[in-house]
């Protein structure tokens, strides 16, 4: 692997260059006129398909954390609509259901109209005659309210050959799921359905259906106006161009930044303290070693060798006060609530596996509360709708590895936290027992 | 060519567990009641006792997927 240039002055791309936090959207940094000054006029192919190979070139891969190469994507939708002559839909996915995550609404809340390009763009390239934009009502900003108001000042220009819809997703962990997502938009709850036929050939409405994240159109929106080698000038061989990462330090504050592919952790982790340790990747990510972190690298050929993967870009470096042990056992407790509870293997192990990690914990924890955990964990891996206690049982695996010396200290009835305060983000709103899917 | 292969949705299984009871050369339990599949192509043979543990799961939740639609 070689990184090609890692110039930080190439970036931001997708962020405005001085964010004006505070804007309204209308005459700033944010707005229509200032957008089409950056990054010039939307420009169309004016034929069907032709993008797709441009968005090949430039090796784009989806950013919502699958790294699922965009042109397959697109090409399957492409296909699938000549073969069954049906007009296909397409979906910018915008709901974060990260917790720890903040990129797609700062995105979208600092660049609306670059996802509204790319979201034109993916439409004029699979021959949509439909776009929704599916995202949470917002955790702090109205961004529901920029939106349409970004979604009007288009129309009013006509710069739209596709009409959005703007769409809410309930604020839960796995309404972003791809096939909750459908399963929303069609009218249902937002909980995940086992094994469609592909989306991509029958997805809303049953019509093939193009589902990409914001953050991904917002880059093809750039790479329609700039080309692939323009993409390729940041970023590794193998895994091309920038993404944005949300970065946590010690002070616990999301940092949104946009950050070249195959970037040195430890630039992004700041001072790491002997035995320290980096959350990479989110709540179905991976804890990382201070060691490890050091010599890895921010893409997924790096991060393969710590079984971990960039994901949607979540970045967490745990401050020295705080036990691993103790934040991981309060996420997992939440990603239980989290679980639809549609199937037996999730709905049984889920709350075991965060009852006994809170046993463990807590310094109470029976002699067999480790092997439990890894037998669950092999139970749930591969026999759910979804990926979610596939991606609980990684998260809770590499806890385990990586703060390995401490589950010892926790069995002699010691914690080497100093503070009590949670660190790890929660939503306030989450689940506590009762589940609300609507 | 591939044989045919056992899959369970997970959302419809409820666990009543007649599969394991009919096809124990494929399908365990877990600690919970719930199948666990092994996930080789159906071995010779089998097929007639998968089938009848295809039919005999209270909620449709066992399917036996024909090695045509796997490449899928």
């Amino acid at each position: 692997m070689t990184a090609t240039t890692t110039s930080l002055t190439q970036l931001p791309r997708l962020l405005p260059v001085k964010p004006d936090r505070k804007g309204d959207g209308k005459g700033d940094a944010h707005g229509l006129d200032r957008h089409v000054e950056r990054h010039g006029r939307l420009t169309y192919r004016d034929r069907e398909g032709v993008l797709i190979r441009d968005i090949e070139a430039a090796g784009l891969t989806g950013r919502g954390g699958a790294a699922f190469p965009a042109h397959r994507k697109l090409q399957a939708v492409f296909d699938a609509a000549d073969k069954r002559r049906r007009t296909p839909r397409v979906v910018a996915n915008g709901a974060e259901s990260e917790p720890a995550s903040d990129k797609d609404a700062t995105l979208l809340w600092l660049s609306p109209h670059l996802v509204l390009d790319g979201l034109q763009l993916a439409a004029e390239a699979v021959g949509a005659d439909t776009a929704i934009l599916y995202t949470h009502a917002s955790r702090q900003h109205d961004l529901g309210r920029r939106l349409s108001e970004a979604i009007s000042e288009r129309a009013a220009r006509n710069l739209d050959r596709v009409p959005v819809q703007l769409a809410l997703a309930p604020a839960r962990f796995l309404s972003g799921q791809e096939t909750a997502l459908l399963n929303h938009l069609g009218g249902g709850p937002a909980v995940p359905t086992f094994m469609p036929p592909r989306i991509t050939e029958r997805g809303l409405g049953n019509a093939p259906t193009l589902v990409q994240n914001v953050e991904t159109l917002a880059h093809l929106a750039l790479i329609a106006r700039k080309g692939p080698g323009w993409f390729r000038g940041v970023g590794t061989e193998a895994e091309p161009g920038s993404m944005l990462a949300t970065i946590r330090r010690a002070d616990g504050r999301p940092k949104v930044t946009e950050v070249p592919l195959g970037i040195p952790l430890a630039s992004l982790a700041g001072e790491l303290p002997p035995g320290g340790a980096v959350l990479v990747g989110g709540y179905h990510g991976t804890w990382l070693s201070e060691s490890q972190a050091r010599q890895l690298t921010l893409d997924n050929r790096s991060l393969a060798a710590a079984q971990a993967r960039v994901g949607a870009g979540i970045v967490i470096a745990l401050p020295p006060d705080r036990c691993g042990l103790v934040e991981t056992a309060r996420v997992v407790r939440y990603l239980a609530l989290e679980s639809a509870g549609q199937c037996g293997p999730c709905l049984n192990a889920l709350p075991r596996i965060a009852a006994a990690l809170a046993e463990i914990a807590g310094g109470r924890a029976r002699p067999q509360a480790v092997d439990d955990i890894g037998r669950w964990s092999g139970l749930v891996t591969g026999r759910g709708a979804c990926h979610h206690p596939d991606g609980t049982a990684r998260f809770v695996g590499s806890a385990l590895r990586t703060f390995a010396a401490e589950v010892r200290r926790h069995e002699r009835g010691h914690c080497s936290a100093a503070s009590g305060e949670p660190f790890l983000p929660i939503p306030p709103d989450a689940a506590r027992t009762e589940r609300d899917w609507t | 060519m591939p044989a045919d292969k056992l899959i369970v949705n997970p959302i419809d299984c409820a666990g009543h567990g007649a599969c394991a009871e009919l096809l124990p050369e494929l399908i365990a339990l877990d600690e919970w009641g719930y199948p666990v599949i092994d996930p080789r192509p159906l071995p010779p043979g089998l097929e007639r006792h998968a089938r009848a543990a295809v039919s005999a799961c209270p909620t449709l939740a066992l399917r036996l997927v024909p090695a045509s639609e796997q490449a899928r």
